[in-house]
């Protein structure tokens, strides 16, 4: 794996000054990506746990409350909510999001015309849109004013469901995180897909395997790693929930509050209410939920190889 | 799995499994697929298709009783584009300006520092290797979002925030940039080649430019890629960093102008709805050129990571 020059010939003197090269080197090459890690990553999040010990009051000054502003966050029910908001969009967004793009994937890995090909590339399109284009896209097609859905439905004699009323929100951000991300994990699973020896479908076939058994006996379990890692990426994106809501809050009058998500809620504890103590306080603890969570769901998982073996 | 990423990036198989495909009789299902596809297409494109409508029409004919899904009488394409440019001493021109601005020294950068410590980590055995590649890789789990306020307060104290530093400085860190070039590098660059290389004489830092960064390119495309597509689509941080309008890139800008239209109503923001619909068409169309120009080298270099 790494380069050694180490043979019987090489003197113990020169071997020696290979690992003190080797080391250098190394250093060399790591040093530039790690002062910018040390400066723009370590740094502010030391600097949240340090902002989240204290509490600003016009009174008081700032004074040092220890765990005070976890205990509150963790008995506000405006960060609670948005923390109960973004679980369970989680429990059905993800699994929603893997089945369509495993699908999506899987039929691209049958079909191989070029319509496919063609398909592929546009079903991928929406990854390369903003998040806030594509959600004030949705915004315009779910409204009453611009969009069709009010058309299709006034045909047919319905009148259409409001996306953007309190009680469809919901369905609504559902629809619009999974036109946008479905394409780029379809990308990846079907790349995964593409990796898989063809010669394993042919043994498979001659031992009697249906199209369905060699889908679910081999294809599904030999991208378990890219269906690991979309889930990471699923659930570090969806917790930090933010952008969506946030451009289709002016639209949908009244359903998404300011505190819909934990981080909506951090933003306007610091840039509405000036108070950045609260703020970090909900940041860090929204990062160390989402990096547990993950850490364990990866813990779980490790056997099933993927990211970090 | 022990596909290499290069067999991923090269050419791959198609020519051979086209083949193989004709000759095999399980292409039974593929007319229903086919509809299944053409079906999914249409979700996909139904956003592009009511934007690309919608932008031709005037403020009068966006709010006008026509269909949302076909073109007006009157096509107003250059008449919206002369709003759109025009529009605020044209501001719009400035936000594309930005975004290309924050995207390619923001992702340039993220890429070079990316390649530098992907293959340092591949090729090297150094103190502290190891403890800081769990490191590395326990910061991809950070949700960078978590990161906005503190850097925010502490750029405020170096009087760094509302510069275009505060939005390209924090696009420089793609952890997982580095970890992608890790994985390929161990793969696509041999050690053989490279201790060959040190045998005719050529120091280190020449045997990475000569040696491994011509083997390193597809994955140096995808990480450019993925960076520069990272920072075209920030909205969180130089929404949190940025309070002059004229630094805005695009997609701030028209958030802006979106929460400004809803403030005022379909009546008084009228004129300004025909320009936020022709301003995100026109906002996509570099990052889809993109796309489409590099596809056969981000389509291999995405499975890097979902086959180590």
């Amino acid at each position: 794996m790494t380069a050694t020059l180490d043979s019987p010939a090489v003197s113990t003197k020169h071997r020696r000054s290979t690992v003190v090269r080797q080391n250098l080197t190394g250093w060399a090459f790591v040093a530039p990506f790690g002062i910018i890690f040390l400066a723009l990553l370590v740094l502010p999040i030391g600097y949240a746990l340090y902002l989240s010990l204290f509490q600003k009051s016009l009174i008081g000054g700032t004074r040092f409350v220890l765990f005070g502003n976890y205990v509150k966050a963790f008995s506000d029910p405006s960060f609670l909510d948005g923390v109960w908001f973004v679980v369970r969009f989680s429990i059905v967004l993800i699994p929603l999001q893997m089945a369509v793009s495993l699908a999506i994937a899987l039929i691209l890995d049958i079909v191989v015309t070029r319509f496919a090909r063609f398909s592929r590339l546009m079903i991928f399109m929406p990854y390369a849109i903003p998040t806030v284009i594509g959600a004030l896209m949705w915004g315009f097609l779910y409204s009453d004013n611009f969009g069709p859905l009010a058309e299709i439905f006034e045909s047919f004699g319905r009148q259409a469901p409001d996306f953007l009323s309190s009680s469809l929100i919901f369905y609504g951000l559902l629809n619009i995180v999974t036109w946008q991300w479905a394409g780029y994990y379809m990308i990846i699973l079907y790349a995964a897909l593409q990796g898989i020896d063809p010669t394993l479908y042919e043994a498979a076939r001659i031992d009697g395997a249906s199209q369905w058994q060699i889908i679910l006996r081999i294809k599904i379990p030999l991208v378990t790693p890219a269906l690991v890692l979309i889930l990471v990426f699923a659930l570090i994106g969806t917790l930090q929930f933010f952008n969506e809501p946030k451009i289709l809050q002016d639209l949908a009058a009244g359903a998404i509050p300011n505190d819909f998500t934990p981080n909506m809620y951090a933003y306007q504890q610091a840039f509405s209410l000036a108070n950045y103590n609260y703020g970090a306080t909900i940041s860090f603890a929204l990062g160390a939920v989402v990096f547990v969570c993950v850490y364990i769901f990866l813990f779980a998982t490790r056997k099933r190889g993927g990211f970090f073996s | 799995m022990s596909v290499t990423p290069v067999e991923v990036t090269g050419t791959r198989t198609p020519p051979r499994r086209v083949i193989e495909r004709r000759r095999t009789p399980r292409e039974r299902g593929r007319i229903p697929l086919s509809i299944v596809l053409a079906l999914l297409m249409i979700y996909f494109l139904v956003p592009f298709w009511w934007l690309i409508v919608n932008s031709s029409k005037t403020a009068a004919g966006l709010f006008g009783g026509g269909s949302s899904l076909w073109f007006a009488d009157d096509i107003n394409y250059l008449g919206n584009l002369v709003d759109l440019f025009t529009y605020g001493g044209g501001i719009y021109g400035r936000w594309l300006a930005n975004s290309a601005l924050y995207a390619i020294v923001g992702g340039v950068g993220a890429t070079v520092l990316a390649v530098l410590a992907g293959y340092g980590f591949a090729k090297y055995r150094f103190a502290g290797r190891n403890l800081s590649f769990a490191i590395l890789l326990g910061s991809v789990m950070v949700p960078t979002t978590a990161l906005a306020i503190p850097t925010f307060v502490l750029f405020a104290q170096l009087g760094l925030t509302n510069t275009i530093w505060a939005v390209i400085f924090p696009s420089l860190l793609n952890p997982f940039g580095v970890y992608l070039m890790n994985v390929y590098a161990r793969d696509a660059v041999p050690d053989e080649l490279l201790d060959a290389a040190r045998v005719d004489g050529a120091g280190e830092f020449r045997s990475f430019f000569v040696v491994a960064l011509p083997l390193l390119r597809p994955a140096i495309v995808t990480v450019l890629l993925l960076s520069v597509v990272a920072s075209w689509n920030n909205y969180f941080l130089p929404l949190v960093m940025l309070s002059d309008n004229r630094l805005f890139p695009v997609t701030v800008g028209i958030g802006l102008w979106q929460s400004t239209a809803s403030t005022y109503g379909a009546a008084g923001g009228q004129s300004l709805w025909s320009i936020i619909v022709l301003g995100s068409l026109v906002s996509v169309i570099p990052l889809i050129i993109a796309f489409l120009t590099l596809q056969k080298y981000w389509r291999g270099g995405l499975a890097i990571g979902s086959l180590k």
